[in-house]
């Protein structure tokens, strides 16, 4: 029992890390992958921050009265890539937007489709 | 036409209060929650606000991309401005120590000083990136 | 108990909607529950006190990708999917396989919250107690960030500009909806 309280949350971020794997492995529209790669990656960001959580510690600011503190640098590493993410979103909604105007559509078939008989 | 008069009210009392909001959390970020990145998030979110409820045409001749593109080069020149700066000064690269005369206030100056390069060019870019969206299915 | 209780529901909360954005075919609801996802994420970043974080990812997650999802919908015209013909048993036994691993991986982690776990030994206690004292700032991510991982955050504010760059070149120009040269995709 101590052992699943202290695991739990882990697996539920496997759980989501998966789903969003999977939406970008299966489905076929663009636009549902670049979904599913935002969730695989904002439950990576679940995840670090997890590791660094201290249960009786608070958020890494200093002020008096406390003196535990969670550690603040697993925060620092998911401030970039939470940023690097979102660029590498608008990069690429820009090329689904891209593809739309030569191909006339987003859906991975038709796309392949259009090449093959090229 | 009448909803547009609510949203054209509401957007003029909450524009301002959304910048000065971005600025506490980009000066602010030393004491409490925030930083530069929040921050440039933000103050771009006021102007699309602006963007949406007045108008594309209008946005951009409040704020130009040609101003926005020097903007966002400006935020990273201050970065790396700063670490060249600590160079001339006779430290390491994007050493702080050497900023002022004290250690520690050195370090405070450097974190302020990047930090608002950081914000400048994170706004600078969100603006870019809308616009460009936005205005990619004008006719 | 209660930040226990409130962990399990915020977590329960984001699995349904992760479920329901893979199986919901209408782009316009799947874009808002990404939005509803991303808030989601950021009230558990608050409880497991990294504020910092929470802001980042409500304000950008949230905010902006949710906003550019949206535009990219206006500018495509495609409101559902198309159905899946493809079986998914492939996928399925990739994403198992993968998802077995990992918790195989995670049962060697030391329990959640542990004060002597690895990860907060070598540099954090460094930081955390020398940051106030060295460079005179009382948030200790913003002091990580700024000076003693200084560099990093450069190359990140570089990919920004590159992003802005790429998106500029990509959709900068004012040809908007040229017609498509050949009449082969008219369906």
């Amino acid at each position: 029992m101590d052992f699943i309280l202290g695991h739990y949350n882990y697996w539920i971020v496997i759980f989501l890390m998966m789903i969003g794997f999977y939406t970008v492995v299966s489905r076929g529209n663009l636009i549902k992958k670049i979904v599913g790669l935002n969730i695989f990656q904002t439950s990576v960001f679940l995840l670090y921050i997890s590791i660094g959580n201290v249960k009786e510690g608070t958020t890494p600011i200093v002020a008096e009265g406390f003196t535990q503190y969670s550690n603040p640098l697993p925060s620092v590493l998911i401030l970039t890539a939470i940023v690097v993410g979102v660029a590498t979103t608008a990069l690429g909604l820009a090329l689904v937007v891209r593809i739309k105007e030569a191909y006339g559509s987003i859906e991975e078939d038709d796309i392949h489709d259009q090449d093959q008989s090229l | 036409m009448r909803h547009n008069l609510i949203l054209r009210v509401i957007a003029k009392i909450l524009i301002p209060v959304i910048i000065l909001f971005a600025l506490y959390v980009q000066f602010h970020g030393d004491y409490g929650p925030g930083g530069g990145f929040q921050a440039g998030v933000i103050f771009s979110v006021a102007f699309i606000l602006y963007a949406l409820v007045f108008g594309l045409d209008t946005a951009e001749r409040v704020l130009p991309v040609s101003v926005l593109r020097l903007l966002a080069s400006l935020g990273v020149l201050i970065y790396a401005g700063t670490g060249f700066a600590a160079l001339l000064l006779g430290g390491k690269f994007l050493d702080y120590n050497v900023l002022a005369a004290d250690p520690v206030a050195g370090q405070h100056l450097g974190i302020l000083i990047i930090e608002l390069g950081v914000g400048i060019t994170v706004s600078s870019v969100m603006l870019i990136i809308f616009f460009a969206f936005a205005g990619r299915g004008r006719v | 108990m209660i930040d226990i209780l409130i962990d399990i529901t915020l977590l329960a909360f984001l699995a349904i909607t992760a479920i329901a954005i893979i199986r919901i075919r209408n782009l316009f609801a799947v874009v808002m529950l990404f939005g509803i996802y991303s808030l989601l994420t950021a009230g558990l970043f608050v409880v497991l006190d990294a504020a910092d974080v929470a802001f980042t990812e409500a304000a950008v997650g949230a905010g902006i990708s949710t906003v550019l999802m949206l535009a990219t919908l206006a500018l495509t015209k495609k409101h559902e999917e198309k159905r899946p013909t493809h079986k998914p048993w492939l996928p399925l036994t990739v994403v198992l396989v993968t998802g077995g691993a990992l918790v195989y991986g995670t049962l060697d982690i030391p329990p959640f919250g542990d004060a002597n776990a690895p990860a907060q030994h070598h540099v954090a206690p460094r930081y955390i107690e020398q940051s106030a004292n060295e460079t005179g700032v009382p948030n200790m991510v913003t002091a990580v960030l700024a000076s003693y991982r200084g560099f990093d955050t450069l190359g990140e504010t570089t990919v920004i500009l590159t992003a802005g760059i790429g998106v500029m070149l990509l959709l900068g120009g004012r040809l908007s909806r040229r017609k498509p040269q050949s009449n082969e995709d008219k369906t």
